[in-house]
């Protein structure tokens, strides 16, 4: 990297339960645009992993190729990353998390990244349930090579050079519903008090947790017209509930004012606090979550928020019943079956 | 033919793709077998799953010849369907037994062979009333009627289905009767046994008989894979199928009922081997299998896994290509696309095992080496070491054996280090070190990209920094000369002009071939290489020689190139002898080949 970070830091900046102030958490300085969404959503990342006390070497952050896959290079640098090839993070995640279920796999990936080429591994990672929290940074286009559009991009919608897309676009969150994840929201990069606790959700979520967060591409797709540039999203975004996360073990003393509160518990104990903005929608039920999606799409709304979570969820570990020790802790003792047992192969192949 | 041949003929069975002839065909070859014969059976079957024709074929070699011999002595036609090719395919002289419930087309009557002719239907009908055990009876009588014919001994067959039935020894009488039936018609009806048949030998000692796919899956067990994910592919399939049954024996937990073990059916080869990626990446061992057509969509991934330098085993049971090409027959056209499998500069690691033995040792040490070398191992198998039974040494597995997981920092040594740079060449054998995701709260971590970097796992495009890592990745290459499988010399060294040079499959062959052309007082040495890179007997054998006969199952001679290109072997020297009709190279054919070489040499020297 040709840019170093300052090293300044406040030096009265808060530390938290395991002695680290927030910098600790940051990575190496960001090289993409001023301005870019994906920057913001990184320092949701860091403040998300901050706030809940991970020792960012317990976890692995993962991604395909595009700008928003470079993002792991700016969060956590004491954890180990891993830059894949374009579209096909799911499936590294999956061998990472097969070998070592222990950690926190972290994934992060583009709508061109997940959409287009990476469709197919996207699409099974879901269905494996793997434990694992899935962030798509998506803009509607393809950032990395200069502004085409992504399946992402709305019917309609208005890219750089003013032509107008004439395609339907993949809802990935509505995709993720549909095909069984256990854990689906929906954010905006400028929405930091939203995406904090999103992301907090999805960490202590022991499946797989979808979080679809709408992040302008300033360079690209920023343009009047355009259905992902911010003036757009802000105009038309609607959350599905104020939210909150509890972490385990912390002081439940949140306080609604107004609509019928929902409390989820987490496996580890925490707890998702919503006050929930519409009746008729109930987190816990993926038909209704789905209606929810649906109706605010007639409305041209962006519903964001929490939308669907199974807190009781089983993992792939689970369904295919690895042992309890990681495999990559396993050793010839306990791996190898010896020369006995191959001499009893031998004897029945005579 | 000689009067009483002994241990020396090739039967050919013709059936019906689905019937159950295959278990009824295996207990012939698995008879031979037992009575310590030599013996070498090939599946010849169609791309379909049912209906269409398919072929067993047996060779019997006193000699202990386990290739392919061209000429049926003794075919056993029980598909109407090719019984016109079928008739055509046994040699002047030969025997076709058929089933005369019908009478036999006037077409298919040849004055030069000898037909025997057994209502196998009609003696099923008689006997059986289910229709389908009418259907898979008709085989076992089949083979009852071969062992009156050629003299296998009726216990051994016995012994055969008492463990084929173990705890369903119900279903043993009425095989025991079905193969009786045959017997008897033969003893009633036709002279026995024929000139050619079976006595027996102890020639087998303490040999096994296994396909290699089979043996792949079982070394991986051994090799303490944990992580396997695969997409279905002909004629891999079976060794994840293996390895999953091998798995369910020996590594789960009787009192939890857990596994040490992940298996995953990916959604496609691309899936797999990023799977294998991920998990090698984080210290488990993990291996695929597939074919060329998975070898091409893996192909990104194994360059990220090359450059990255991530382990990973990859088995690629070879058919023939290109496209999907015959599915269900074999080649050895894979070696170019693996040796150096993606886009821009990558070399990958090459094992060619030509037996089961060398298959389960093979897997073995390819987890070794994939770690040691911290790169990928491509094992090359083909649909003929892999789909069929094979003749093979015993496995054998040291107890003290530990598996060498590679340069691989942990905690504790990271805290005695300075600054970890994760791609420096600290040992000046171009391996770097690596540590595993979790290890260190501050020490070790790093970016593991497919771009390029500096020697601390920093993202640079810094031209010198890349050149610098590609320099030493050659460097690694070097290094893994010295831990790849050696080459065999096979017989004595350098006392010939001319070589045999060949590998995998070929080298059953291509042992033979070397006594037919000493009966023709052609004298050659011969190697058989096992790995890629090539290490320097390599060169030294082709160096040493002044014709060198390179044996290979493709049309474009890609050992050759290989061998052109990494060791700037003189192309002239270089005689390609090549098979590529989708069936095993035979020794004739070899034989052949050479002949005609020498003999094109001989005109144009004279010219
Ligand atoms: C196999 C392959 N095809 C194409 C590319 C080129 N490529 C790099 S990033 C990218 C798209 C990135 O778009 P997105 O995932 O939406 O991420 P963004 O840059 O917008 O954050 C493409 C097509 C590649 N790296 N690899
Ligand atoms: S091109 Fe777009 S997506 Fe990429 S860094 Fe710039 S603003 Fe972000």
């Amino acid at each position: 990297m040709t840019y170093v970070k300052p090293k300044f830091r406040h030096p009265e900046l808060k530390k938290n339960k395991l002695g680290y102030t927030i910098d600790y958490y940051e990575g190496s300085l960001s090289t993409l645009c001023a301005g870019c969404g994906h920057d913001s959503i990184s320092a949701g990342i860091v403040q998300a992993c901050y706030d809940l006390n991970i020792e960012p070497h317990r976890l692995a952050k993962l991604s395909g190729i595009g700008c928003s896959s470079k993002t792991p290079a700016y969060f956590l640098s004491n954890s180990h990353g891993f830059n894949s090839v374009h579209g096909r993070m799911p499936s590294v995640a999956t061998g990472a998390n097969l070998a070592n279920k222990e950690l926190i796999y972290f994934g992060v990936s583009g709508d061109g990244d997940s959409a287009s080429i990476g469709m197919g591994q996207f699409v099974h990672v879901i269905r494996r349930n793997l434990n694992m929290v899935y962030v798509v940074m998506n803009n509607g286009c393809y950032g990395l090579t200069k502004g085409q559009d992504s399946a992402t991009a709305d019917h309609g919608s208005k890219n750089k050079s003013g032509n107008t897309n004439i395609f339907e676009a993949i809802d990935l969150t509505s995709l993720a519903l549909e095909l069984g994840a256990t854990f689906v929201a929906q954010s905006f990069s400028g929405d930091k008090t939203q995406l904090v606790p999103l992301i907090k959700a999805a960490m202590s979520h022991p499946g797989f947790a979808f979080i679809n967060v709408i992040s302008p591409c300033v360079t690209f797709n920023n343009n009047p017209g355009s259905t992902k540039s911010y003036d757009y999203v802000r105009e038309h975004i609607e959350a599905t509930a104020t939210f909150d996360f509890v972490p385990e073990m912390q002081e439940i003393s949140v306080s609604y004012k107004e609509g019928s509160a929902k409390q989820v518990t987490m496996h580890d104990g925490s707890k998702i606090q919503l006050q929930k903005l519409s009746e008729d929608w109930d987190p816990l039920n993926r038909q209704s979550a789905m209606n929810a999606i649906l109706n605010a799409k007639s409305k041209d709304e962006i519903l964001t928020g929490l939308i669907y979570v199974d807190p009781n969820t089983k993992d792939l570990h689970h369904m295919i019943n690895t042992s309890d020790t990681p495999l990559n802790q396993l050793n010839e003792k306990d791996l190898c079956p010896g020369s006995k047992a191959l001499d009893e192969v031998n004897a029945g192949l005579r | 033919m000689s009067k009483d041949k002994i241990n020396d003929f090739v039967v050919r069975f013709a059936n019906v793709n689905g019937t159950g002839s295959a278990s009824a065909n295996f207990l012939f070859t698995k008879a031979i077998f037992r009575m310590g014969i030599p013996v070498t059976p090939k599946n010849i079957f169609p791309s379909n799953i049912q209906g269409l024709p398919t072929w067993y074929e047996v060779r019997v070699s006193e000699k202990g010849y386990l290739g392919r011999r061209e000429g049926i002595d003794l075919m056993v036609a029980v598909n109407p369907q090719s019984m016109a090719k079928d008739v055509e395919s046994v040699r002047p002289g030969g025997y076709f037994l058929y089933d005369s419930s019908k009478k036999l087309n006037p077409n298919y009557i040849r004055e030069d062979i000898n037909y025997i002719g057994i209502p196998l239907m009609e003696i099923c009908n008689a006997n059986y009333t289910d229709a389908r055990q009418r259907q898979l009876f008709k085989n076992i009588i089949y083979v009852g009627a071969l062992a009156a014919l050629l003299n296998i001994e009726f216990s051994v067959l016995e012994g055969l289905l008492a463990d084929q039935f173990k705890g369903k020894e119900k279903l043993i009488p009425s095989n025991v009767k079905a193969l009786q039936l045959g017997v008897d018609y033969i003893h009633q009806n036709f002279k026995y046994p024929l000139e050619f048949r079976l006595e027996r030998r102890d020639l087998l000692k303490d040999a096994i008989m296994i396909d290699g796919n089979s043996a792949c899956g079982l070394g991986a067990v051994y090799a303490g894979a944990t992580v396997a994910a695969w997409y279905p592919i002909t004629p891999s399939t079976s060794v994840v199928e293996a390895f999953m049954n091998y798995a369910d024996e020996f590594r789960v937990d009787e009192k939890t009922g857990k596994r040490n073990v992940a298996i995953v059916q990916a959604e496609d080869e691309l899936a797999a081997i990023g799977m294998v990626i991920g998990a090698n990446w984080n210290g488990a061992r993990s291996f695929t299998a597939t074919s060329g057509p998975g070898v091409s969509l893996m192909n990104e991934f194994l360059g990220l896994a090359y450059f990255a330098e991530i382990p990973a085993v990859l088995i690629d049971v070879q058919r023939t290509g290109p496209s999907t090409g015959m599915p269900t027959r074999t080649q050895q056209s894979d070696v170019l696309e693996a040796a150096y499998a993606s886009h821009g500069d990558t070399k990958q690691v090459l094992l060619f095992p030509s037996t089961p033995k060398e298959c389960f040792e093979m897997t073995a040490d390819a987890f070794d080496l994939s770690e040691e070398l911290q790169t990928p191992v491509i094992m090359l198998t083909d649909l003929d070491l892999g789909m069929n039974d094979h003749v093979s040494e015993p496995f054998k597995w040291d107890d003290k054996r530990k598996y060498n997981r590679g340069k691989v920092l942990t905690a504790e040594q990271l805290d005695k280090i300075q600054k970890f740079g994760r791609y420096l060449d600290v040992d000046n054998d171009g391996i770097p070190y690596r540590t595993y995701p979790g290890t260190h709260p501050t020490k070790g971590s790093y970016f593991t990209r497919g771009t390029s970097r500096d020697e601390y796992a920093v993202y640079t495009e810094d031209g010198d920094a890349y050149q610098r890592n590609m320099d030493r990745l050659l460097k690694k290459w070097e290094t893994a000369k010295t831990k790849v499988p050696a080459p065999e010399i096979v017989g004595e060294k350098n006392k010939f002009s001319s070589g045999l040079l060949f590998f995998g499959t070929s080298t059953y062959a291509a042992g033979e071939a070397m006594d037919l052309l000493k009966e023709k007082n052609i004298f050659v040495d011969a190697i058989r290489i096992k790995s890629f890179p090539f290490n320097q007997t390599v060169a030294d054998f082709i160096n040493d020689h002044e014709t060198i006969y390179v044996i290979e199952q493709n049309r474009d001679a890609q050992m050759k190139s290989l061998l052109m290109m990494e060791l700037n072997a003189n192309p002239a020297k270089l005689v390609s002898i090549l098979n590529y009709n989708g069936m095993p190279i035979t020794a004739d054919n070899i034989l052949n080949q050479v002949e005609n070489n020498i003999k094109l040499s001989k005109t144009l020297k004279s010219k």
